[in-house]
């Protein structure tokens, strides 16, 4: 037994981060839908949902099970393989992008059984990391538009044929965007990236590459916004005019597949966005200013007893029991990282990336709320005659100024 | 049979079923499905070999844009099934020969090359991304400028084409 674990330990290894990372972002999923309506709901002054559970927090399940048990009636006439095939290879394409992010600096202190167990499914060294994760990406389009063309129906093809147009117009500038992040870095390896961000610890955030790549971040966020089909770019399922596009034809879980697939890219961006262009699991502060180092417990602790000091005023006697046990959770997370100075120097690093990809959700979010949706020949003309040049002038003058750069090195 | 060896025949039987398939498949959507799964298994074998950098570009060039632009033109011009023709047997006669002489070429080649699959592991400067941009930007500098320059007056050519139809 004990040799079998030895050998295979990278396997298994393997196997148990790809479980618990499917358990973790299944569950982020799930809550995404749960903070969308609840955040749009508060821009539109509304409650959002507030029914299932204290404050709505059950709801998630709850649209889980009614997913589950929902009729899941085939169209007539649809291409039945393709049909099924196209929900699993966008859920599949999805996730899978999420194997190649690294989410901490640091292995484990601990091994299995000679193995580093770092945070993350891929080992941290993908010299290729960014084009694999583009070659992922390149290949989601086919979920949607094998989708739209299978279902047999008119309103899919449609979606289905603009979301192509649409994704092969953006991918375009979306490559060209990072271009200038990866000439910084000289590497395609995520974690490199990050690294070269940290070149001046004292300087903190103003290290990173949102500054000097200002306007490749720019080109990078609204192409990816445009790559996962959101709002403001969300024509391929644009309910005025295509009922719901793409996915009309289908029910049930297959739906509930292209919802957690668009959710999973969310997240996929979002830690994309954070570790090129806002230093990964850097923190904002310089390096010197070791007290920052207790910024997670002093927010887990007061957002803990904050939840307490709600929960027993809460209306219902379920919220009353529950809300106290998470606020109590929280609060003894917060404490737990004081007490133990090991742990908190361990979290720092997952702890900025996280807070980071929740700030890009929130901006998703806040979009989704703010933004109407863009016309058909306007985005065209956006992806092709806004977005391609500028990250190609990104891409020209970021490698003059780095060559102009290196000349000035030579010279002194 | 070592790891490397049997991922190896994995993707090749991938590869040929693929392109088996891609012939036999009455629809066209089925055949362009067919073919990206082909492009899948070469991006493998490419991974394989220690090529990280072409085997990425392969599945973004080949299965990201160009099989998009495929699906997406049989997808717009809603091509249907095939017509099944009986075939000719004018075409049917030299395309045996043809496909006897292709496999014994073939065949030939890998009798003779002296390289297993071990020993071809790991390239080195081929398989490098610093090691292709320095052939294509200073030994084959020349020829890499004009195939784009032809990609270029390809692309105008296509313009030109749609556009005349307005004026």
């Amino acid at each position: 037994m004990n040799s079998f674990l030895s050998t295979n330990a990278e396997l298994i290894l393997t196997l148990v981060k790809i479980v618990l990372l499917l358990f973790i972002v299944l569950t982020v999923n799930a809550y995404l839908t749960w903070f969308e309506r609840k955040v749009v709901a508060h821009m539109q002054s509304r409650w959002g949902p507030h029914r299932v559970g204290p404050h709505g927090l059950l709801q998630p399940l709850a649209d889980g099970v009614k997913f589950l048990f929902k009729e899941d009636p085939t169209p007539a006439g649809v291409d039945k393989f393709v049909y099924y095939l196209a929900p699993l290879l966008a859920l599949a394409l999805a996730l899978t992008s999420l194997a190649l992010i690294p989410f901490g600096p640091e292995p484990l202190p601990w091994k299995f059984f000679g193995q580093a167990i770092y945070l993350g499914i891929a080992p941290p060294d993908v010299n290729i990391g960014i084009l694999a994760l583009f070659a992922i990406t390149a290949m989601g389009v086919y979920g949607v538009a094998l989708a739209g063309w299978s279902s047999n129906s008119k309103y899919p093809l449609l979606g289905g044929l603009r979301s192509s147009a649409q994704m092969i117009s953006y991918e375009l500038a979306l490559t060209m965007s990072v271009v200038g992040v990866l000439l910084m870095a000289g590497s395609f390896n995520l974690k490199k990236i990050i690294e070269a961000q940290a070149h001046h610890p004292e300087w903190g955030l103003f290290g990173w590459n949102v500054w000097p790549q200002i306007l490749g971040f720019f080109c990078f966020f609204v192409a990816a916004v445009a790559e996962t089909n959101r709002v403001p770019f969300d024509l391929p399922e644009a309910e005025s005019e295509l009922v719901a596009g793409f996915h009309t034809e289908y029910a049930s879980f297959k739906f509930a597949m292209f919802f957690i697939a668009e959710y999973t890219s969310m997240i996929t961006v979002s830690c994309l966005c954070s570790i090129m262009f806002f230093g990964g699991w850097l923190s904002p502060f310089p390096a010197s200013w070791t007290f920052t180092h207790y910024l997670p417990s002093a927010i887990l602790i007061p957002f803990g007893l904050w939840v307490i000091w709600d929960g027993i005023r809460y209306e219902t006697i379920f919220g009353r029991i529950i809300l106290p046990v998470v606020g109590t959770a929280f609060a003894g997370l917060g404490a737990v990282f004081i007490l133990l100075p090991g742990v908190n120097e361990f979290i720092q690093g997952p702890f900025w990336l996280l807070s980071k990809i929740l700030v890009f959700l929130f901006v998703y979010v806040w979009m989704r709320g703010t933004l109407p949706r863009f016309r058909y020949d306007q985005l065209m003309a956006f992806g092709w005659k806004l977005l391609l040049p500028l990250s190609i002038v990104n891409v020209i003058v970021t490698s003059f100024v780095i060559l102009a750069k290196m000349q000035w090195w030579r010279a002194k | 049979m070592t790891a490397p060896l049997v991922v190896f025949f994995l993707l090749a039987a991938l590869a040929v079923i693929g392109a088996v398939s891609l012939i036999l498949q009455k629809h066209p959507i089925h055949s362009a499905l067919s073919l990206i799964v082909v492009m899948i298994a070469l991006a493998g074998l490419y991974l394989l070999l220690g090529a990280e950098f072409v085997a990425a570009v392969q599945i973004i060039v080949y299965g990201g844009a160009i099989m998009v632009l495929f699906v997406f033109v049989i997808m717009l011009l809603n091509a249907g099934v095939e017509e099944h023709t009986s075939i000719s047997k004018m075409a049917g006669a030299p395309g045996l020969l043809l496909v006897v002489a292709l496999a014994g070429l073939v065949a030939a080649t890998i009798v003779r090359s002296s390289d297993s699959i071990e020993t071809t592991l790991q390239t080195g400067e081929m398989s490098s991304t610093p090691g292709i941009s320095n052939m294509i930007f200073k030994d084959f500098v020349y020829p890499f400028e004009l195939t784009s320059f032809l990609i270029l007056v390809a692309v105008l050519g296509a313009t030109v084409l749609a556009q005349r139809e307005k004026s």
